[in-house]
């Protein structure tokens, strides 16, 4: 569609990591149907707290599909303090940017890894240093241009 | 470059293809009658001329007078020109609007910014199939109100309007009726005459016609302002040099699509329903939106359930199909269609539309091809949405 990357378009047709984890060690979903974007992040963890398996569903565009696709690649085989340190800059890196009115996309994809993580710290009665509770709507507080 | 890849455009409610005569007509224009037609010599008559003669084509099609239709840029200009300048005309006898929540955003944020300029505007629901309501327009009616400015078939899921009936309405009522006909100049026929119509905008390159080119039919006795300042164009309501090759193509368009009319609609009803009985069979949580039967020869519009329409329009590309989305992520903000969700649908599935529109050049074959990309990309976007994976743990 000419607005994207090839590197975005590589991971919209052939995305990584699709599918469920039964009994995920931790899940997190984000994002809304209102807006067009849901994306839920299944981890397994291992007793070493390393992120042994990934996988993503996702309803939203290109974009949404090709940052949840980057995202866990880039967290697969990291332990959960180092998926932490995955910032939606670094999935618009690796994907060789996005179109300015994406850039949602890649929060959504960091606010999944951090949801999932939550739960797998919930889950486990943990505390995960310098996570934080996450919002459940990344489109709180934007607003459209007035013209 | 590989080898061509195949190509089906199905997104003619967009823009169409110039028919090669329309191109024929208009080429003479750019390179030999090049005169601007203000001008008084001679050479400066043929390219008045041809002006001239393109307004009598396009007023033919619609049992009007030449001097009744005003050429603009665009239907968006002539929509704006139509709604703000009768606001401002008549603004001694009243300052209300009527009109509709599923215009297109040319009459849309045109009404919105009379709104910001002392102009009150009622927006009117449409029932679930996208038609308005008669009823409620009769109720709206205000000794304010100084135009009513009803769509004649939606831009997005193709819905007829009740125009006659409207148009009798504001007669009745000595109320202006203007209507965007963007979408069914060409595709159905018009008289403005019988459907009480005082103003109606088209656009040339939606029937085959060049880009760049609209008008404004006016009726004779509505007083109507200047909307671009400076020559005397177009009896001076709209000055700047015209734009004749565009002018002649939208003649030549006009004329073709009323010729072609009859044998190239009912070509294109006959495939569209082929398209909408087949989908609506072999797609599970599919729905058409609009009217079953008052809806454009051309117009399919469909909603796909767990599905988001960017990532399908995109999945269509690849195999080479043209579609449109009311999907947020195309519309540039974070609301889907403003038209879908006025016929009442959620968001979700308002994000999961997708709108095809044929024309003359589609066969039975391309739409078999069409549907079996449809069901395939389906299938597959919903293997990978969780609201599907939601919806199917919850009913099994």
């Amino acid at each position: 569609m000419g607005v994207y990357s090839d590197k975005v378009m590589d991971h919209f047709q052939n995305p990584r990591n699709v599918g469920e984890i039964e009994n995920a060690s931790g899940v997190g979903t984000v994002g809304n149907a209102k807006c067009g974007d849901i994306m839920r992040i299944y981890f397994d963890i291992d007793e070493n707290q390393v992120i042994r398996d990934v996988k993503f569903k996702t309803f939203g565009c290109g974009a949404a599909v090709a940052t949840s696709s980057m995202a866990t690649e880039l967290v697969k085989g990291k332990t959960i303090y180092e998926a932490l340190e995955v910032t939606n800059k670094a999935v618009m890196e690796a994907l060789d940017g996005l179109p300015p009115v994406k850039v949602h996309c890649s929060l959504l994809a960091e606010e999944a890894i951090h949801a999932a993580l939550w739960d797998y710290a919930e889950k486990n009665g943990i505390k995960i240093d310098g996570l934080k509770k996450p919002k459940s709507d990344i489109h709180e507080g934007e607003e459209e241009e007035e013209y | 470059m590989g080898e061509e890849k195949r190509l089906i455009y199905l997104d003619n409610a967009a823009t169409t293809k110039t028919a090669p005569e329309v191109v024929e007509a208009m080429l003479p224009y750019f390179t030999e009658l090049y005169g601007n037609p203000s001008s008084v010599y001679s050479f400066s008559q043929k390219s008045k001329e041809a002006i001239t003669k393109a307004r009598e084509q396009i007023a033919a099609t619609l049992g009007a007078q030449p001097e009744e239709i005003y050429f603009t840029g665009s239907g968006t200009e002539a929509d704006n020109w139509a709604l703000k300048a009768t606001a401002e005309a008549y603004r001694s006898k009243g300052n209300h609007i009527i009109t509709t929540k599923i215009e297109h955003h040319a009459i849309l944020h045109t009404g919105q910014w009379l709104e910001k300029h002392g102009f009150e505007v009622t927006w009117l629901d449409v029932d679930e199939f996208g038609v308005v309501k008669l009823d409620e327009l009769k109720k709206a009616i205000r000794p304010t109100t100084i135009l009513i400015s009803v769509m004649f078939a939606n831009n997005e899921i193709g819905t007829v309007q009740p125009i006659r009936e409207i148009g009798e309405i504001a007669k009745e009522h000595g109320i202006l009726f203007h209507t965007d006909a963007v979408q069914a100049f060409g595709q159905l026929p018009i008289n403005v005459d019988e459907l009480h119509i005082d103003m109606l905008s088209s656009s040339a390159h939606k029937l085959n016609g060049p880009k760049g080119v609209g008008f404004l039919y006016i009726r004779k006795g509505v007083k109507i302002r200047s909307f671009v300042h400076g020559g005397a164009q177009e009896r001076k309501r709209r000055a700047g040099t015209e734009n004749v090759p565009g002018i002649v193509g939208y003649g030549a368009a006009a004329e073709r699509a009323v010729r072609t009319m009859k044998e190239r609609t009912d070509k294109e009803r006959e495939l569209r329903d082929y398209l909408i009985d087949r989908v609506l069979k072999e797609v599970p949580y599919t729905r058409l939106n609009g009217h079953r039967t008052k809806r454009l020869p051309n117009n399919a519009n469909f909603s796909f359930q767990f599905v988001e329409g960017e990532s399908l329009l995109i999945m269509l590309d690849m195999d080479g199909i043209c579609g449109s989305s009311g999907s947020a992520c195309t519309s540039g903000s974070l609301d889907p269609s403003h038209v879908l969700l006025a016929i009442g649908l959620p968001h979700e599935i308002a994000h999961g539309s997708l709108r095809l529109t044929l024309s003359e050049e589609i066969t039975k074959e391309d739409i078999d091809y069409v549907v079996e990309s449809v069901k395939k990309i389906v299938e597959r976007l919903r293997s990978m949405s969780p609201l599907y994976e939601d919806f199917m743990k919850r009913n099994h």
